[in-house]
Formats: structure tokens, sequence, C-alpha cells
């Protein structure tokens, strides 16, 4: 027990004397946290919007006055022609080009239908799909109101039934993407920070040639391996404390679950992830080898947790992958318990899988780590 | 016998670095494996400091078996790489206390052990252990390797790097250990630090090619060395090798090692072969053999 406090505390005091390391613990992942959660945005804003108007009418107006108002778009200019529109698309000026037929009023009022042309930049998927639905609300809101001003009385008792639907956003009542991403990027902050140091940290001592002197004493191989992980388990901690404050002062995000039950996930995970490095370190030669698999396997584990992309579009042959990722489960059990309040019993599934596989990992990196060689 | 080897030998895939080594060193004996770069020695520190398995043949360390009491020889050997190996970023202090810790000892039980090591470099215990000159890093690195107090002790070219003066003192300190009764095996690329050894192993392309005290091995040597000179030392080093009775020729500091093949050798007449040559200002006296001499003899 002793010789195990005696390398925690060598340790520490190795991170906390490199001048260069520091820094590159706490305050890099908090400024990738501020940055990331306002600039990793799905929302679309100031879509590129212009038109060709080509009746000029009191209707045809309502309508571009209409995308003027909104917040989405941005109408840059009217183009005398569709072809002209055309080329500022291809040279990138406009993102969604509104085309209003000739008659476009007269139509409306004698036949009561009309067609509108909407030209989308789709090389963006996601980004066009979005802009669709955005354009098409307006659109109907607009005609929602025209039908209304060009209802003759006698057409009351005609008057088509409609059905509307008004949906509830539950958990994230005003859709703020924040909420949503604070969460997932401090798991991949705990995630990358405690990987790295851990897969570079026994390989530096292979690197300056200590580790040589340390197996010819008759230190046990637990001791060691504890003494060498625990202070990144504590620093994980560091890091999910630091950032759960950031989280609440800055987006405000709110902590509806309990934070001991975060805590208490967050310290099986940090078992699965320290396990990872060691595992790694045991296989590499040099910190450079080191980093270059971790890389390999977070850009992998943050790929496919759900963090960005949500796990059910993914291929069934994708999602059976992303059972073996651990950051998956701790991203899902970030936001359960943060936005939803979940307890115990919801996070039980993750929390069993997560541990199994803390098991295996830990398991797998004492296995191969030899003091003989 | 503190350490004995019997027939161990290790390759790295195609490579043989050890071939069918065995020798004993008494207790508390300075033994000495003396080698060029390559020539097996730090393999050969590494199986017998339990850091690798040798494919072949026994050993005993401190009267323990190589690996079935491979956790006893931990505890009992101290062990100081080649390579400065401390921790650079903790100070002298706290690398002396580490290593002791890890032993399950303290400084202050194997103080006397190091004392006259430590007290050397203990006005800069609080300096970083990265921070120490090179002769200072070495003592540090030695009190490290004594502070649980071993039987063997097992340094891998601890001169290696060091300059004049401190390998002169660091072997002052060897000898003052072993008086202790700690037995050391000490490598070395150095030939005059033979010398100083109780006796001598040379080692080269992983096979002993002889043991035995270092005056045993220079009388050993069956040729009368003499020591050659002119002022053209290059054009004398060819002209001597062109010598039809020549049989070795090594230049040796100022001077050029040069036998005969002939019992009978009369200086005189490689004088006059040396002059025809167009050499001036010869010298040509008999030397006392060295142990470079012997294995640059045995490992032709």
């Amino acid at each position: 027990m002793k010789t195990i406090l005696f390398i925690i505390q060598k340790e520490f005091k190795q991170i906390f004397r490199n001048k260069g390391m520091l820094p590159i613990i706490f305050v890099l992942p908090l400024l990738q946290l501020v940055i990331l959660s306002n600039a990793a945005t799905f929302e679309i804003k100031n879509i590129k919007f212009s038109y060709v108007d080509r009746d000029h009418s009191t209707t045809s107006r309502a309508l571009i006055k209409k995308f003027n108002a909104s917040t989405y778009f941005n109408v840059l200019q009217a183009f005398p022609s569709q072809a002209i529109a055309n080329e500022a698309m291809l040279q990138g000026k406009v993102d969604v080009v509104l085309e209003i037929p000739k008659y476009f009023e007269r139509n409306l009022q004698k036949e009561k239908h009309t067609k509108l042309g909407i030209t989308i930049n789709a090389i963006d998927g996601a980004a066009a799909g979005v802009e669709n639905v955005y354009v098409t609300q307006i659109l109907q809101q607009f005609n929602k109101k025209l039908a209304t001003k060009l209802m003759q009385p006698t057409d009351v008792k005609n008057r088509p039934k409609s059905i509307e639907s008004i949906p509830l956003f539950w958990y994230n009542e005003t859709l703020n993407y924040k909420t949503f991403m604070v969460p997932g990027i401090l798991v991949l902050l705990v995630t990358m920070i405690t990987l790295f140091l851990s897969g570079m940290n026994i390989v530096r001592e292979k690197e300056i040639g200590t580790l040589e002197q340390i197996n010819v004493t008759p230190i046990k191989k637990y001791q060691f391996i504890i003494g060498k992980l625990f202070p990144f388990w504590v620093i994980g901690f560091g890091l999910l404390t630091i950032g759960l404050i950031l989280g609440k002062v800055i987006f405000n995000v709110p902590i509806i679950g309990s934070l001991p039950l975060i805590y208490f996930y967050t310290g099986i995970y940090l078992f699965v992830i320290l396990g990872m490095g060691f595992f790694i370190s045991n296989f590499t030669d040099t910190q450079q080898q080191a980093m270059f698999i971790a890389w390999f396997f977070v850009v992998i584990f943050i790929l496919m947790s759900g963090l960005f992309t949500p796990i059910e579009s993914m291929p069934q042959w994708a999602q059976q992958i992303t059972e073996l990722n651990p950051v998956k489960y701790f991203v899902q059990v970030m936001r359960m318990v943060m936005l939803k309040g979940a307890s115990f019993t919801d996070i039980l599934p993750q929390i069993l899988k997560t541990a199994t596989y803390a098991i295996v990992m830990n398991g797998l990196a004492v296995w191969s780590y030899k003091k003989t060689n | 016998m503190s350490i004995t080897v019997s027939h161990i030998s290790k390759s790295y895939g195609k490579v043989t670095a050890l071939k069918d080594i065995s020798f004993d060193v008494k207790k508390g004996e300075l033994f000495g494996l003396i080698g060029p770069d390559g020539a097996g020695k730090t393999t050969l520190f590494r199986i017998l400091t339990t850091l690798l398995f040798a494919d072949e043949g026994t050993a005993t360390v401190a009267g323990y078996d190589l690996v079935n009491d491979y956790k006893k020889i931990r505890s009992h050997v101290g062990y100081m790489p080649g390579r400065f190996s401390l921790y650079q970023d903790l100070t002298v202090e706290e690398n002396l206390n580490f290593f002791a810790t890890i032993f399950g000892t303290t400084i202050e039980e194997n103080y006397d052990l190091i004392k006259e090591i430590y007290v050397q470099i203990e006005p800069f215990k609080t300096r970083r252990a990265g921070k120490l000159s090179g002769g200072m890093k070495q003592k540090l690195a030695l009190s490290c390797a004594l502070i649980h107090k071993p039987k063997v002790l097992f340094l891998d070219e601890p001169t290696t790097g060091v300059d004049p003066v401190s390998r002169k003192e660091f072997w002052e300190m060897l000898k003052r250990l072993q008086q202790k009764g700690i037995t050391i095996l000490v490598s070395t690329p150095y030939m005059d630090e033979a010398a100083l050894c109780d006796r001598i192993a040379l080692i080269q392309d992983g096979k002993i090619l002889e043991i035995d005290t270092p005056e045993a091995i220079v009388k050993h040597y069956p040729k009368k060395i003499y020591d050659v000179r002119s002022d053209h030392m290059y054009k004398l080093i060819l002209d001597l090798n062109a010598f039809q009775h020549k049989h070795s020729v090594y230049p040796f500091g100022e001077f050029v090692h040069y036998t005969d093949t002939r019992e009978a050798f009369n200086t005189a007449e490689l004088e006059n072969y040396l002059k025809e040559k167009g050499h001036q200002n010869i010298i040509i006296k008999p030397t006392k053999t060295t142990i470079e001499d012997t294995f640059m003899e045995l490992a032709k």
C-alpha cells in the first residue's frame, strides 16, 4: 500500500512539474468545450437566399417579405432571370433560389392554385434538407394567410377542415442545440485526455529507460499499474467537474439527474479508458506510436458514438459495431442523466456493459504487461 | 559462488547475441566483462537481471535460480543500466527516496552504504536529476542501485561517456564497495579499466574469448611487443604492414604496437627497412603487453 501511495505521489509530482503538460491537460480541453459547443451546431442559419420575381405583384412582394422577416434567411438579391440565378449558385454566392412565375397572383385568385420553383444547393445534403423544411414552413404559413384573405364569404361553409400538429419538444423545450452538445463534448474531452495521457505515460517510462530500472525491482505488477493509472483517474474526474461547472455557468445546461450517479458512471467508464491506454502502451515503444494508435481509436469512437450523428441512422452493421464503443454509452448516460433525469435503473444496461468492458480491458492490459520480455 | 552462468545462449531472430556463455563470479569479487560494442554484454546483463529470458542454459545470481527464483533475485541485485535512466523531472532526493520505497526500505536504513557516494551529491539534493552533470548523474544512479543493500551489483558500462577524472573516482568507489562484500559485475569497452578488476572475461561476438586475472591474461600473450614511431605515422603503419615478417600492427596512442613472426627478432633490421622507406626519427623499443593487445590478438 505504501508503495502504491508513493508511486501515485511521484506521478502527480511529475505531472505538475511538467510545464508543457498542465495546460494541455486542463486549459486546452476547456477551450475546446467552449469553442466546440458554440461552433459544432446543426442549426442552419444565414441561408443565402435570392429570388427571381417574374410577377412583380403585391402577393409576390408579400412572399419575399416573409422570407426577409425570417431569421434563417438572408435575402441577398433579386435576379432578373433563372439563368443568372443558376450561374450565381454555381459560383456559390447563393444557397436557395425561389422562382415566382408570371401571373402568380392572378392564378392564385382565379384558380386558387399555382406553382413555385425552388432550387437548393444540395452539396451538403443534410443542410439542404433542413433548408427545404424552412422554405416549406414559410410557404405554408403564407398560404394559410392568403387562403383566409382570398376566401369569399360564400366559401365559409365549404371551408375544408384541416389537421394541425402542435409539437412539444420534451427534455429540450427550446431546441437549444448547446443543451444537446455540451454533455457530448464533455464526454469527448474526458475520453481523449485520459486515453492519451494514460497511453503515453508508461511508454514514456519505456522511452527514458526507467521502466527497465523498475522492472528489476521487487515491485508487484498490480502496485505499479494502480500507482500509474490512479492519477489519471483523478484527472478524469477533475476534467468532468470543471466541464460540468463550465457547462452550467456558460451554457446554462440543465443538470436534472443526480450528480453522484454521473460520477459513479464516470468512475467505471474511466477504468475502460485507462485500461485501453495501458493496453496500447504495452504494445508500443515510443510515445509517438502510442499517440497514433490512441488517435485512431478516438476518431472511430467519437464518430460512431452518436455524438454528432445519430446511431439510429447508421447502417445495420455499423450499429452493431457501436455496441463495442464505450464512448457511445457515456454519451447516452450523460444525456440521459443530465437532460432527462434518468435514474440508476434507467442506465443500468449501460452500467453493466461498461463494467464488463472495464473488466475485459483491464484484464487484457494486465495480462499483456510483462516485466520481462 | 555469487554468480554462476552455465551455457547461456540467446539470439534475436537470426542474430546470435550470446553463444554458450559460462563463467563464475566469487562472492565479493569485482568481475569485468570486457568487449567492444555489440559483443553481447548488455544482453548478458539483461538476462542476469531477469529482464530477458535466455534461450538455453541456466544461471544463478546470489544463490537464486534465474527462472524459478526471479522474484528473490530482484530484491537482492542492484542494476545500473548503461543509459542514465532515473526520473529527470524528480530531484536527487526524490529519486533516491523512490527507489528506496519500492525496495521496501528507507534512505536512513542503508545510509552507511551509500554515504561516501551520496555526500558528494547531497548539496544538490533538491536539484532535478536532469540538471545534474554527467559525473553526478552517475553517482546518483549508483546510489539508487545501492539503496537496498544488494548482494550483487550489475553495472552496465558505467563509465561510458564520463570524463577521465570521474572515471577514476568511480573505480575507486567500486573498490570500496567491494570491500563491503558486494559482488560486482561490471562491463566496459575500455581496456585500461580492465586492469582494475579482480578477474575479467574478454567477450566478442557473443563468445567468451578468455577468463582470467588481468595479469595472467597479459602473460598469456605469446609475442614480444615493440613500440615503433617515426615522423610519418600513417605511412609507418602502411610500411610495417608491408614488412614481410610482421605478425601484427596496431596504432596505440603515439606509438604503433608491432610484433614479429620470428622468435629472434632484431630491431636493427626493422630500423634499416624503415630507413630505406624514407622514415626519419625512428624509435623502436620493447614495451609492456596490455590487455588491449591481448584482446586484439584473441579477436583476430
